[in-house]
């Protein structure tokens, strides 16, 4: 890249998802998809799975994206994108490929299809937008669906509240195969989310973008906090902001001190059951989280050291 | 032309070189990996410009054709048994996108008690997926089905997808001489790829999206159209096929001493081979026996097996696979056809699991025809069973 990084003022204001699509009141995803095909351009093509995005986008006669797109199943996004560009590639055409699937289609019934592409390092963007639960179908759990929170096949029963697992590492599953690039990103943290894509847009190879995407109707949030809820989420350490390009880490933000996770969790439906014992248990991990991430020259300890060192916070009295 | 000792999964191969396919996503599976392992060779000794895609899974390396052949590239993949039955899914797609994949499947038994040898019971269930269906009965009809498949699925009439089907080792793995034609003869008669709708951002489109009960019906019957359709395109390109190397095969059916054959027997696969000599055998004493071979189960010939079947006494049908109904399927869409002609119709169930298939398997079934002219005694034997079951 030459010249100054892209921000969202000198960003293309050219929309490729254009108004009149499905999608809810204060969807974080639509929100996402546009700034990426924004970024991405017109020469894109879009592969979209089994996923909201697929079904607000579109329906037979009608499409609110501008650029060429297909559909085929839910579980092979990494498959369909790697023969897109195999396709073009013969044909000596330069056209962007991305495929946009959502965090089921990706952290469970697609991870072999992203692996394989990955893998092979077929020259492809990958978009996760990641709204921690398969919405589409109506808000069941998935692998990435966070500690606690409650799903439609993680219901606050009388015997078990909420998922009892922690969210799946999918960036570490990709990194772990040493693509060239792959990076988080956060709706709340536009010059950040601009750049990576922009960034992304210009790397040959396996590209994978991860991102947080809040849902307010499976997170049982108001729709007029969604920026909120993805700021929040840095801050917690629910998510973290950072890229790994040909092996090397970097974090592209570090909030100043980390706030305690309860600040996010409660204004969040599908969290307003969670024990204090449940939430101190989603505090311990994200701790040791925050550590790896941001201070990962510590010494390995477990439990309360780790805690000590990311965290001040006061202990939760439950939601 | 050239002349080659050839395996049948070795001659797709040279095939697929000869048709010039762009892009071809394999997964391997016994019997089918000689065919892409022969690929592979061309790719890598820079005798064939395709780009070849080691795909993760048959799911994947359909997803992979499916995406490829949007872009309007030509492509081509290979599986066996278990691996089409993880395309299943996928498989529904080619044909309502309109996306002309040409695959081989190399028949293998499907599920458990498990083998690894020929039986129909893995593509049979996909007739219904909207994909044509050719079975053939040796090395060189499946190097030339395949150079007619491309012109088939290509043809702006027909665009729909193809699998080759080729029995497992009989064919796969046996090696017989093939002629092989020239570079030159193949791209005469089989010109470049001239898609239908294509992922273009010059031009854009959405390829297969969610439709509503207020459109999909249509769809549904065009496709059931377009697979009719089909039909007299393939009678078609044979005959054009005869024109340019010298020998075809008759389209959706051969007839083999047909002409006043009054007890008819019709097969599918390397099968048919041995009938033949059955029928040879039988017509050497006197006996009016015939042969029809099916090439497709999808279109089915309909038309050309009521045609056949003029004059015919009783009817045998031939199956390498079991529908759970007390009946295989080909059985089950000949019945179809013919019920009007009022003749008895039996069915022949052999060589299921791999188990061999000889001449005698053959006399045998024409007994049980000539005999059901007389007298209908089952509609269905099992022929080759362990002891009296």
């Amino acid at each position: 890249m030459s010249g100054k990084p892209m921000t969202i003022k000198s960003m293309p204001q050219d929309d490729q998802l254009i108004s009149g699509h499905g999608a809810c009141g204060g969807c974080g995803l639509s929100t996402a998809v546009n700034n990426v095909l924004r970024i991405l351009g017109p020469n894109t093509v879009v592969y979209a799975p089994a996923s909201c995005f697929l079904v607000f986008s579109a329906m037979y006669p009608t499409s609110a994206l501008k650029v060429p797109f297909i559909y085929s199943a839910f579980e092979n996004t990494g498959a369909v994108i790697s023969g897109i560009s195999a396709g073009f590639r013969k044909q000596g055409k330069d056209v962007t490929v991305v495929g946009i699937a959502g965090d089921g289609g990706t952290f469970d019934i697609g991870l072999q299809a992203v692996s394989g592409a990955a893998e092979r390092n077929d020259d492809v963007i990958y978009v996760c937008v990641d709204n921690e639960a398969y919405m589409n179908t109506g808000t069941q759990r998935s692998g990435s669906t966070p500690f606690g929170a409650w799903t439609t096949t993680t219901p606050v029963g009388k015997k078990v509240q909420g998922k009892r697992e922690h969210k799946k590492d999918m960036m570490s599953v990709i990194t772990a195969q040493d693509v060239p690039y792959a990076a988080t990103l956060s709706i709340a943290h536009p010059n950040d989310f601009v750049r990576k894509v922009e960034k992304a847009k210009a790397i040959e190879g396996f590209r994978f973008l991860h991102i947080m995407t809040p849902c307010t109707s499976g997170w049982k949030t108001e729709p007029s906090i969604t920026y909120e809820l993805a700021r929040l989420a840095v801050e917690t350490g629910m998510w973290t902001l950072y890229e790994v390009e040909n092996g090397e880490k970097k974090i592209t933000y570090r909030p100043k001190e980390m706030m305690p996770v309860e600040n996010y969790l409660k204004l969040q439906g599908r969290f307003k059951h969670m024990s204090k014992a449940d939430i101190e248990e989603l505090q311990k991990w994200l701790c040791k989280r925050w550590n790896r991430h941001y201070n990962p020259n510590m010494v390995n300890g477990e439990g309360q050291e780790q805690k000590e060192l990311a965290y001040a916070g006061e202990e939760s009295e439950g939601l | 032309m050239t002349i080659k000792v050839l395996s049948g999964d070795h001659a797709v191969a040279y095939a697929v070189k000869l048709c010039r396919a762009d892009v071809i996503p394999a997964y391997p599976i016994t019997p089918q990996t000689l065919i892409i392992e022969k690929i592979s060779d061309f790719v890598n000794d820079g005798e064939m410009d395709a780009t070849f895609m080691p795909a993760d899974s048959e799911h994947s390396a359909m997803s992979m054709a499916i995406g490829a052949e949007a872009t309007g590239v030509r492509t081509f993949t290979a599986t066996a048994s278990q691996g089409l039955a993880l395309m299943h899914e996928m498989l529904y797609v080619a044909p309502q996108t309109r996306l002309p994949i040409v695959m081989a499947n190399v028949n293998r038994s499907l599920g458990a008690g498990s083998g690894i040898w020929a039986e129909y019971n893995d593509s049979m269930p996909e007739r219904e997926s909207g994909w044509m269906q050719a079975y053939v009965e040796d090395s060189q009809e499946a190097l030339d089905t395949i150079i007619q498949a491309y012109r088939i699925c290509e043809d702006p009439r027909v665009m729909l997808p193809m699998m080759v089907c080729l029995d497992a080792f009989v064919l796969s793995h046996t090696v017989e001489k093939v002629l092989v034609p020239e570079q030159a003869e193949v791209d005469s008669f089989l010109p470049r790829f001239r898609p239908l709708n294509v992922l273009d951002p010059a031009d854009p489109k959405f390829i297969n999206i969610a439709v509503s009960p207020a459109h999909s019906m249509e769809m549904r019957y065009q496709l059931d159209h377009q697979m009719r359709q089909a039909a007299p395109m393939i009678n078609l390109i044979d005959e054009e096929f005869g024109k340019h190397f010298g020998r075809r095969y008759g389209g959706m059916i051969e007839r083999y001493r047909m002409s006043d054959a009054e007890h008819a027997l019709i097969t599918l696969g390397s099968a048919t081979s041995t009938a033949r000599v059955a029928v040879d055998q039988l017509r050497a004493q006197g006996r009016k026996v015939g042969l029809i071979k099916l090439r497709y189960m999808r279109p089915f010939p309909h038309q050309e097996i009521q045609e056949a079947v003029k004059g015919v006494k009783a009817l045998g049908v031939f199956d390498r696979s079991i529908a759970l109904n007390g009946f295989g399927p080909v059985f089950t869409e000949v019945r179809n056809s013919v019920y009007r002609q009022g003749m008895p119709v039996t069915n022949h169930i052999a060589g299921i699991g791999g188990r061999d298939l000889t001449i005698p398997t053959f006399v045998q079934m024409f007994d049980k025809i000539e005999q059901s002219a007389n007298a209908l005694e089952r509609e269905c034997y099992w022929h080759g069973l362990r002891g009296e079951m």
